[in-house]
């Protein structure tokens, strides 16, 4: 691991630093009032140290833990580094939380102060404080609706600046004592609790060091080239480790300056007017911006979508090569440039991100579709894979390197490796320090020599070198012959196809592995209307040879696919049958936010199941089902089964046709 | 019925007081001798059945139409036949039923023209844009985003409003309300065509625009909810006649008032 300079070790530290080497710079920005309000480094070191100063003054000192709870607005970032700068540590909740899982969290860190945004969140730390006896103090930013509040535990943010300004006037010896305390802090102090919103059971409590903190903001900075000319906007919650390492320590360490919006409303307007150089969202931004787009453009005038069509197509065709530096002959090239002038810019221009060098998509998988629709315009979007128990950077995409299925290379400083049950593990300065008061659980997590489970499945791609997640690991099964069989991975494929709604693959200690197919009634009826094809019910149209013949294609397709996958090659779907009706929630086939109940499918169609295995051409089924005024009834069907062909593996060159 | 009720709940002192107004239009009475007062710092609700001369009153007020017969005393004064534009000078600004707002033109500009009245400098000031005349426009800027930030519309501040959804539209035409800093606050069906949700948001922000600001409001409003909850107190009107002026829950209590509401056959009474 690399040492740092321990004069710039912690995140108070590199303020004290950057104030006077960046002092007329600008740190942060804030939208108030219509104006973009901002700070110079210099600037906000006094404003965070007449905080830090007031906090010492209510008696916060080295150890207590605070917690910091509202959207993204410069005195709460910070009231971070004030508290840091006392040594307190600061616990980021999620500003939409309810009242009961904030009152876990802060029970749980013993918080003794909250920092919080406004009346909302006050009043909920105030429905809870019974739970909370530790807690002494709740400091606000916005006072609106707060005056007729008791103000017996209630302060003021500004009020706590003023307590910390007037000390600082009268007593000259406090600044130097600040300064001290500043220099006291080690970089494998703990700096900071984030909170992970565990889909199963409590929430666990991330420590970090300053170390972890400031080494992985370094490699980051450098990865991408961040520096004091950046700009970033911050809008995703500051208790998420992607902004509180993009937006806080990273600006710390690299001297950027961090904008806050107006309104969460706001953010694409205020992105704008800023023209913010590097971004990190999860895919449902991208997502949503593509879908606005063409909903726009559905309404728009026939020359103007023509003119988008056109040249989307020459972007598809040509922009990734470009945006990868790749050869392309003189009239791509000039195309293109037209299309940038008429399309692309304007559209970019659109949505603030003009001037974006980088993008990363994080978080989760990304489609396709979605992916290259946004490089072929030309903006830099690249995967990153990272994790709150790594301060966020465990892979990430090299410039020029850009795939659409993959998460990419190791980071800086981070190794990689696959355990032998197909997990990803790694180790890095980043890797934290614990879970807060739960040994047990960081001990399951983290192996002694330092490698740390992901909890989630993934290889390395054998053509590109990059890392691909499949998925959770607690989800991957094998096959009866030990090929490792992922079954999210494989669905997805096929959910793809616009004509696949859903999909439930099987095989988990099978021989082989076999696929239940939902079509979608809108993409498959629309087909069946321009071919001619007639059909009285869903289970009609599910049933008719053609619809059978263009799954085929499509499950054809996807294991060509799963063929250029070494790892995954073994899992090639061998049968099919498509279903004779929706998957549905009110079944309980799936959940309500539309997720597979694998159990509960395998028990409902295990006759479908074991035809599959038994080389059957036809399955008889009878369900029962809940129709939507919620009387019962039975569905009985015989589902024809297909076989398919398979591919032989192209890396190992090994061949198993079926 | 002559003299204006005496509620208990009253806050401070009248601010406005209707006497035995009257107003009609050819043959048809729109109003008959009504009477009742709007106190500093209250909600006060103007409620009946459609057609009872609630819109009528509240044109009165704010000198649209004028009475026939009656007084109507503001911060005071008796003015028997104010013009709107006094009306305003006064203190007394309004929202509409139908949204009156200028649809081509941002957020930020509708309310901005609701510091017209407040502007000192002239026009060949205006046109020059500098030294006071700017100065005077940050002011005003600064004002109306103040009011931006408190309606939490910074997001539309720069849409013309004419492409926004109504129940904003209506969020707008508040904020330029507020924007004249007045006394007396006139809603004329601040909910009307709202889903509950935009109700609620309306709802709080009438009251907070009460508490923070100690706008003296007077709404006239169908949703009872609505009125139960905002309002101090309420008059209830009837082709043209107060039946009933007390608070909230007695009003819902009033025999006058469930009659008037229910719709029985009308003739025998008042």
């Amino acid at each position: 691991m690399q040492s740092l300079d321990p004069s710039l070790d912690t995140v108070p530290k590199l303020l004290l630093h950057n104030a006077v080497a960046l002092g007329s710079r600008p740190a942060m920005r804030h939208k108030d009032f219509g104006i973009w309000q901002s700070w110079t480094w210099a600037q906000m070191r006094d404003e965070i140290r007449a905080f830090s100063v007031g906090l010492a003054e209510l008696g916060v000192k080295r150890g207590d833990k605070f917690s910091i709870i509202g959207s993204n607005r410069p005195r709460l970032y910070w009231a971070m580094c004030a508290g840091q700068a006392l040594g307190a540590v600061p616990v980021p909740v999620y500003a939409d939380a309810v009242a009961d899982e904030m009152a876990f969290v802060l029970a749980h860190a013993e918080v003794t102060l909250a920092v919080v945004e406004d009346q909302e969140q006050v009043d909920k730390v105030i429905s809870v404080s019974e739970r909370l006896p530790a807690l002494q103090r709740v400091i606000y930013d916005e006072p609106r609706g707060l005056k007729d509040y008791d103000h017996s535990r209630l302060i003021a943010f500004a009020d706590v600046q003023s307590l910390g300004r007037k000390k600082l006037a009268n007593d000259h010896q406090c600044l130097e004592q600040w300064n001290a305390g500043v220099a006291a802090g080690k970089s494998s102090d703990l700096a900071v609790i984030l909170y992970t919103s565990g889909t199963t059971g409590n929430p666990k409590g991330v420590m970090l060091s300053h170390q972890n903190a400031i080494v992985s903001s370094r490699n980051g900075n450098a990865f991408d080239g961040l520096g004091p000319d950046d700009n970033v906007i911050a809008y995703l919650p500051i208790a998420w480790v992607g902004d509180h390492i993009l937006s806080y320590a990273q600006s710390y360490v690299g001297g950027f300056c961090v904008n806050c919006p107006e309104t969460l409303d706001t953010v694409v307007e205020d992105r704008r007017e800023i023209g913010t150089t590097y971004a990190l969202a999860p895919p449902r931004v991208y997502e949503n911006n593509l879908t606005i787009t063409m909903v726009r453009m559905a309404d728009a005038g026939a020359f103007k979508r023509r003119m988008f069509d056109y040249f989307m197509m020459i972007a598809r065709r040509w922009g990734e090569k470009i945006l990868n530096g790749e050869r392309v002959p003189l009239h791509a090239r000039l195309l293109y440039g037209i299309g940038d002038l008429l399309v692309y810019g304007p559209l970019k221009n659109r949505f603030g991100i003009s001037r974006l060098r980088v993008a990363y998509t994080a978080g989760e998988a990304i489609g396709p579709e979605i992916f290259r629709f946004w490089r072929a315009v030309g903006l830099n979007l690249k995967q990153l894979y990272g994790q709150t128990e790594a301060s966020v950077y465990v892979t990430a995409q090299p410039d020029g390197e850009i795939e659409a299925e993959t998460v990419g290379r190791p980071s800086p400083d981070v190794e990689v490796k696959i355990s032998d049950s197909g997990e990803v593990l790694y180790r890095s300065p980043g890797v934290f320090i614990g879970y807060y008061k739960d040994p047990e659980k960081t001990a399951e997590v983290r192996t002694p020599d330092g490698w740390v489970h992901s909890g989630d499945a993934g290889f390395f791609d054998s053509k590109t070198g990059h890392l691909k997640i499949i998925d959770r690991a607690k989800d991957v099964g094998r096959l009866k012959d030990g090929t490792l069989f992922a079954p999210k991975y494989i669905e997805n494929k096929l959910k793809f196809y616009p004509n696949i709604r859903e999909a439930v693959a099987v095989g988990a200690d099978r021989d082989f592995v076999c696929a239940m197919i939902n079509i979608d009634l809108t993409a498959v009826g629309s087909w069946a209307e321009r071919n001619n094809v007639v059909y009285a019910s869903y289970q009609e149209l599910a049933a008719n040879p053609r619809v059978y013949e263009m799954i085929t294609g499509h499950i054809d397709e996807v294991n060509r696919s799963l063929s250029e996958e070494e790892v995954m090659a073994g899992a090639q779907i061998r049968r099919f049958l498509i279903l004779h009706k929706e998957l549905d929630p009110d079944d309980g086939e799936l959940t309500r936010t539309q997720k597979l109940r694998r159990r509960h499918i395998g028990d409902r169609y295990a006759a479908l199941i074991k035809a599959f295995y038994e080389g059957a051409k036809f399955a008889e089924i009878s369900t029962e089902v809940t129709f939507e005024d919620g009387h019962k009834g039975t569905i009985t069907a015989r589902l024809e089964i297909r076989d398919i062909k398979t591919y032989p593996v192209r890396a190992a060159g090994m061949v198993r046709a079926a | 019925m002559r003299a204006p009720s005496s509620g208990e709940t009253a806050l401070g002192e009248v601010l406005l007081a209707v006497e035995d107004v009257s107003l009609s239009f050819g043959g048809v009475r729109a109003l008959t001798g009504v009477s009742f007062d709007i106190r500093k710092g209250e909600i006060r609700a103007i409620i009946g059945p459609n057609g009872a001369g609630k819109t009528s009153m509240l044109n009165v007020v704010n000198g649209f139409y004028h009475a026939q017969s009656g007084r109507i005393t503001f911060k005071g004064e008796v003015r028997t036949s104010m013009r709107p534009y006094a009306a305003a000078r006064g203190g007394i600004a309004r929202t509409f039923q139908n949204l009156a707002l200028f649809r081509g033109m941002t957020t930020l500009d509708n309310i901005l023209a609701g510091r017209a009245l407040k502007m000192r400098r002239g026009f060949f000031w205006q046109l020059i844009r500098h030294g006071p005349a700017l100065a005077e426009e940050v002011e005003h800027r600064r004002r109306v985003e103040e009011i931006i930030d408190f309606l939490e519309i910074a997001a539309i501040r720069k849409i013309a409003v004419g492409r926004l959804p109504y129940g904003l539209q209506k969020r707008v035409e508040l904020g330029r309300a507020l924007a004249m800093e007045p006394d007396l606050l006139l809603l004329d069906e601040p909910m009307a065509g709202m889903n509950l949700e935009e109700k609620e948001d309306m709802s709080r922000f009438i009251i907070d625009v009460n508490q923070q600001y100690g706008t003296t409001i007077a709404l006239i409003e169908h949703d009872m909810g609505v009125v139960m909850d905002l309002s101090d107190r309420v008059v209830v009107l009837d082709y043209g006649r107060k039946i009933a002026d007390s608070t909230p829950d007695e009003v819902k209590r009033d025999e006058n008032v469930i009659r008037a509401y229910l719709g029985q056959p009308h003739g025998a009474s008042a």
